[in-house]
């Protein structure tokens, strides 16, 4: 039976956030703590595996106490367990130290069920790294398949997974050995309203919590603010585009200003490395 | 699959919640189902929460609960186009324990009291929609939802869906209401610092101030107008009925856009960034206009039975309160294993003996004798204001003088004879 652990995070709704103008950071208390999106994807993904191979869904995510929120959240779109680890000590991590503590928190895991297959979004929207899930990966000494947008074929018998991965212009088709870890693109699925069966499970369901103490093997000195070498030289706030060109007129004016303006600006539709396309 | 639970509560508002903790607190298996993503996250009051009726559920709340400032002074301002009669009270009795009322922000004040039912063990599902009650054999006995498996069982329904039930209307609880029977309210929450607002406002700190705003605040339509003061916040909205904004064709916005920049609201908020925009019908038909509020498994709380005092500006106390008997109404009939109209109806004998109903009763036509004769916002206010202005100008003129200057411009002996009259009705319809 195929063990799948999904690995969230709780993030601050950076659509509506506000910059703090002088420090230039964000100011989190301006806007509410949601399920990354993308890791929303993971889930569902990770549920439609089970229901389709069969097994167990498993989430993890490392945050403060009100991050149980986001797992129930998981638990809403259909995940059977949900694991989180939250400690002071893991309190600063960069992506270094945080794939260091989950990869810990996923040995845990492993020694209560098996893991064959681990799944993380493409990345989160406060960090916009991508970096973790990778980073997993390596420590666990997993394959690590990023950018998927679609999983093709498991076989946990034979122990291989047939995924295609996004690319630029277009997508490739390859196979893995399992356990491995992927990386989802949002397009992979659509999640799904929730049933009112996985509502209930959700309102009640309380995760598993472990503190440092509760994992193996830990080196403190690679968690958190200590184990995270990342430097923050300079944060600034991404100037807002302006500009652009107003087409005027009825709409068949318009049209043929747009038909021109493509004609014009042909060379930008251009496929790179490829013919393009003839006008 | 669908379950099946003692009771399920139907809106997580204050009706809702204060039903939903008692029944917890006292074991019983209870669902709260919330359509917003939290329990706050779409609902709306100008701003003031009173303290007694909050504690009769939660003993010394305010010790744990997000509030914004405990009120010290209440003023009353009759305004004009360029001058306003205040009057008010400021004590400082209410700057500390027990206080009287705080001014609140719904959004975290209700997601703190939805989260002390949860504590109890009640079950809190939110961003689900209920879209019928299921009926059998004339009794209520659970509700549909808009999620796949969906419908789900209970003892009792208790209906906290707010105002305009569409709930309650679909059992024939009661009709499409009138556009007379419901005000629309709009409000700004203003961004200002601390000190700014302590500053203008003359407080303290952990002090707070309300303002209610009569006459030219609603362009002399039936309706009032309400600066509250929050930490860092200020609350400024008007709300007047449907049938008011109808006849006179204004649009909502208008009036707050109006009342923003009138001489006397200006300064107050001069400065402050608008950082939330909010709009909320309110019930203020008055005890006239109650739905039935106890049917076979099924029972009508807070908004959803129009549990609203206008003329006091009342309303999250008499949903508490009436979420509270409705609990006691469900703890009953389970005792008795009997979940009829019958046995419900304990909900309603009580609410009505309390002083919910009876101050019901008391303004049971106050709304609509304003509605009827609106010369006491568009002209005796007014009045007021332009005889405040003759008696307090130094012109030369002596005080005798300036009386009878007053009272002659009140009118002829007819419009005298009938405002005479006006004040002796509104004092029938208040007392």
């Amino acid at each position: 039976m195929l063990h799948i652990v999904a690995c969230i995070k709780q993030v601050p709704d950076t659509k509506i956030i506000k910059m703090n103008p002088k420090t230039n950071t964000m100011d989190r208390a301006s806007a509410p703590a949601i399920l990354n999106p993308y890791d929303a994807h993971a889930v569902e993904e990770a549920v439609r595996l089970k229901k389709k191979y069969g097994g167990t869904v498993s989430v993890l995510t490392m945050g403060p106490p009100p991050a149980v929120k986001a797992i129930k959240k998981c638990i809403e779109i259909g995940a059977d367990e949900g694991y989180m680890i939250s400690d002071r000590a893991f309190a600063g991590a960069d992506t270094l130290a945080t794939s260091y503590a989950l990869t810990k928190a996923i040995e845990k895991i492993s020694q209560i069920k098996p893991v064959d297959l681990i799944i993380c979004g493409k990345m989160t929207i406060d960090g916009d790294t991508g970096q973790v899930g990778p980073g997993i990966a390596r420590r666990l000494d997993m394959p690590p398949l990023t950018s998927v947008n679609k999983v093709k074929e498991i076989n946990v018998e034979e122990g291989y997974a047939i995924v295609h991965r996004k690319l630029e212009d277009g997508y490739e088709v390859i196979q893995s050995t399992m356990p491995c870890l992927m990386s989802v693109e949002k397009e992979i699925n659509d999640v799904p309203y929730s049933s009112m069966t996985n509502m209930l499970k959700a309102a009640r369901y309380q995760p598993v919590i472990w503190a440092v103490a509760d994992l193996e093997d830990v080196e403190r000195t690679q968690l958190g603010l200590k184990g995270s070498p990342t430097i923050v030289s300079k944060v600034w706030a991404p100037k807002k585009p302006s500009g652009g060109e107003m087409l005027e007129g009825d709409a068949a004016q318009q049209t043929e200003q747009l038909l021109n303006l493509l004609l014009e600006k042909k060379e930008l539709f251009v496929a790179k490395g490829g013919s393009g396309v003839e006008l | 699959m669908s379950e099946k639970f003692d009771v399920i509560v139907v809106g997580a508002g204050p009706a809702g919640i204060s039903c939903s903790y008692e029944l917890a607190k006292a074991g019983v298996n209870v669902l709260l189902i919330e359509r917003g993503e939290y329990p706050g996250s779409k609902n709306v009051m100008g701003g003031v929460l009173y303290r007694k009726m909050m504690e009769d559920v939660i003993p010394e709340f305010w010790k744990e609960a997000p509030l914004e400032r405990p009120i010290v002074e209440q003023r009353f301002m009759m305004m004009d186009k360029e001058s306003a009669v205040t009057v008010g009270y400021k004590g400082m009795e209410w700057g500390q324990e027990p206080y009287n009322n705080f001014t609140v922000l719904r959004a975290k004040f209700d997601q703190w009291f939805a989260g002390k039912a949860v504590e109890q063990g009640a079950l809190l599902v939110n961003e689900t929609v209920v879209l019928e009650c299921i009926v059998e054999n004339g009794k209520v006995v659970g509700v549909r939802t808009d999620r796949p498996d969906g419908n789900l069982y209970a003892d009792v329904v208790v209906l906290a869906d707010g105002v305009n039930s569409l709930l309650a209307k679909s059992l024939g609880f009661h009709k499409e209401f009138r556009p007379d029977e419901v005000a629309l309210a709009t409000m700004e929450i203003i961004k200002l610092d601390k000190k700014t607002i302590e500053d203008r406002f003359n407080l303290e700190e952990n002090q707070g101030t309300t303002i209610e705003l009569f006459g030219d605040a609603t362009k002399g339509i039936l309706g009032t107008g309400f600066l509250y003061t929050n930490k860092d916040t200020l609350n400024l909205g008007v709300g007047s009925l449907l049938s008011g904004l109808i006849k006179h064709k204004i649009k909502p916005y208008e009036l707050l856009e109006y009342v923003k920049n009138h001489p006397m609201i200006r300064p107050y908020i001069a400065g402050g960034e608008p950082v939330e925009y909010l709009a909320h019908m309110i019930p203020e038909g008055g005890y006239k206009s109650m739905p039935k509020v106890a049917g076979n498994g099924v029972l009508v709380v807070g908004d959803a039975a129009q549990l609203v005092n206008a003329i006091h500006r009342e309303g999250s106390n008499l949903a508490m309160k009436s979420g509270q008997f409705a609990a006691e109404a469900v703890l009953l009939a389970k005792e008795r294993d009997d979940y009829s109209e019958a046995t419900l109806n304990h909900y309603k004998t009580r609410l009505m003996s309390s002083f919910v109903g009876q101050d019901m009763k008391k303004y049971k036509d106050s709304t609509h004798h304003f509605d009827k004769f609106p010369q006491y916002f568009d002209k005796y206010i007014p009045m007021v204001n332009k005889a405040a202005s003759q008696m307090f100008t130094v012109d030369g003129s002596s005080k005798w003088e300036k009386q009878k200057k007053i009272w002659r411009d009140v009118g002829t002996a007819g419009e005298k004879f009938k405002l005479a009259r006006d004040a002796y009705r509104a004092w029938k319809v208040m007392k």
